[in-house]
């Protein structure tokens, strides 16, 4: 499956500065192996030593927090848009 | 003269310079301000606080700006009221109101985290401001902007009351309603700080937004005599304001305005339709899962808090505790407050006094010790959420006879009656 990933301003070190790289992945996390081939160091920003996503960080496929899906275990197909956002504060 | 030091990580300790940043590069940790406590204890005193005008900028030693403030000149310092008929209603001793509904200029505690970030924003050199809101923020911000002579663009969900869409619309901000909820507009607008170069004052200005909220912290404890409560009942949305709570309260006590052993406990409130942080308080985690919102409190409609994990620190580290409570308990909270301390606030604040109400009845709070309530909102603002549970107005014609007979009606069985004549 090919998909589009949006990459955050403090990742864009390891994509040359590009603000969207392509990846490759049956699912979130094949798709973020398949993005470490391309951008080493890329992935253990975005999940700790236990294959977790970081406390920090929220992944969207196609704008759903994969939290509400199947985690880094969701499903991709062609074409999906992935977005890798840092937690952001607000409300009240 | 400033006292900061810089910016730094909050789980990994790294240091980067004062700058529009909000996430470390290295673990996505948030950015906290770092301030040279040594001088700043040298520095100020309650005498000198004392003498500063009445606005938040009274605390400036403990902000993180560099000039003069720009905005917010009347911001802040809002009344502590010492809430006896509440109290009595509720069956505690010593209650106070922290009233943020009369905040100035946008009737919301977001005054505050405004008037620092918008400063902070016209120092950065920048010319256009913006900011994801649930509408309280988004009023601030709009009317912060005008006053500063900023370009301003704000992004809010679809369906806010109307009161919170004209209180933006108003002072000539662009506003963009996103169709979804509040953590589809966050989302988006990370993206949208990303790509265009504006001061996000809750994204990529996110570190001295949040000092601001320390303000409401820093009155209460001056307003009680450089006292801190026993404990303070506050909501949590994204979480930005507990935590800072906490931090205000520590750095009073660490510059020596306040006893350095003063406890106070924090708690948190939530509406039953949004609770993701009581949820994982109760559960007994630290780990925060989103929720969809679905409640009438959309101020605090947050599924997807990013500070969630903060709050419960901050909650636990100060021995406090937290609950949520119905949408008919925020209604009748909201009641409460306005029949007996004359003061109309929004959901949000309905959902501070009912979830003080139930933290009484099960204990948690106890009823003979010092008791804050923020009240972080406006009633004015959303009145379409309560039009349905009050009087409507009696409507008759202009005549006296027709007066007396609506009278004689009303009085029945009222101890008020027979005052007329």
């Amino acid at each position: 499956m090919s998909v589009r990933v949006r990459v955050p301003t403090p990742l864009r070190k390891f994509t040359q500065g590009s603000d969207e790289v392509d990846a490759n992945g049956a699912t979130v996390s094949a798709m973020l192996d398949d993005l470490e081939q391309n951008h080493p160091g890329i992935k253990e920003r975005i999940m700790d030593e236990n294959g977790k996503v970081r406390r920090f960080v929220n992944v969207y496929v196609n704008g759903d927090d994969i939290r509400f899906l199947k985690n880094v275990d969701t499903a991709l197909k062609d074409g999906d848009s992935i977005s890798i956002v840092p937690a952001i504060a607000g409300g009240m | 003269m400033s006292f900061v030091q810089g910016l730094k990580c909050r789980e990994c300790k790294r240091e980067y310079p004062i700058a529009p940043l909000h996430v470390c590069e290295d673990c996505f940790g948030p950015l906290e301000v770092e301030y040279d406590y040594d001088g700043i204890r040298q520095s100020v005193s309650r005498e000198k606080i004392a003498s500063r005008a009445h606005n938040l900028w009274r605390y400036r030693e403990l902000l993180p700006i560099e000039e003069e403030p720009r905005v917010g000149l009347y911001s802040g310092f809002t009344p502590l009221i010492r809430a006896r008929r509440l109290g009595e209603a509720l069956g505690v001793e010593e209650l106070y109101l922290k009233d943020d509904s009369v905040n100035h200029p946008t009737f919301s505690y977001k005054d505050r985290v405004v008037s620092v970030a918008i400063s902070k924003a016209i120092e950065f050199g920048y010319e256009t401001v913006s900011c994801a809101s649930t509408g309280n923020l988004a009023n601030s911000v709009s009317a912060h902007a005008a006053s500063a002579g900023l370009n301003c663009y704000v992004f809010i969900p679809e369906g806010l009351e109307e009161g919170k869409i004209v209180g933006s619309a108003i002072y000539g901000p662009r506003t963009v309603a996103i169709k979804g909820t509040y953590d589809d507009v966050n989302r988006l607008c990370s993206e949208i700080g990303d790509k265009y170069q504006w001061a996000f004052v809750n994204v990529n200005l996110r570190p001295y937004y949040a000092e601001g909220a320390k303000t409401h912290a820093f009155e209460v404890a001056e307003q009680l005599g450089w006292k801190l409560p026993r404990h303070i009942v506050v909501g949590s949305a994204g979480g930005t304001i507990l935590p800072k709570l906490a931090k205000g309260f520590k750095e009073l006590r660490e510059v020596g305005l306040v006893g350095r052993d003063e406890p106070c406990s924090i708690y948190s409130a939530q509406a039953a339709g949004c609770s993701p942080i009581i949820d994982a308080l109760k559960k007994g985690t630290d780990v925060v899962d989103p929720v969809k919102p679905n409640t009438i409190a959309t101020s605090i409609a947050i599924g997807n808090p990013a500070d969630g994990y903060y709050v419960i620190q901050a909650v636990k580290e100060s021995g406090g505790w937290g609950e949520n409570v119905t949408d008919d308990e925020i209604l009748d909270g909201i009641k409460l407050l306005a029949s007996t301390e004359g003061i109309f606030t929004e959901p949000a604040g309905g959902t501070e006094i009912a979830v003080t109400r139930k933290l009484i009845e099960q204990g948690r709070i106890p009823r003979d010790e010092s008791i804050v309530v923020s009240i972080t909102g406006n009633g004015y603002k959303t009145i379409e959420t309560v039009a349905h549970i009050i009087d409507r107005p009696y409507s008759i014609d202009a005549a006296l006879g027709t007066f007396d007979a609506l009278y004689d009606e009303l009085s029945k069985g009222s101890p008020e009656t027979a005052q007329a004549g």
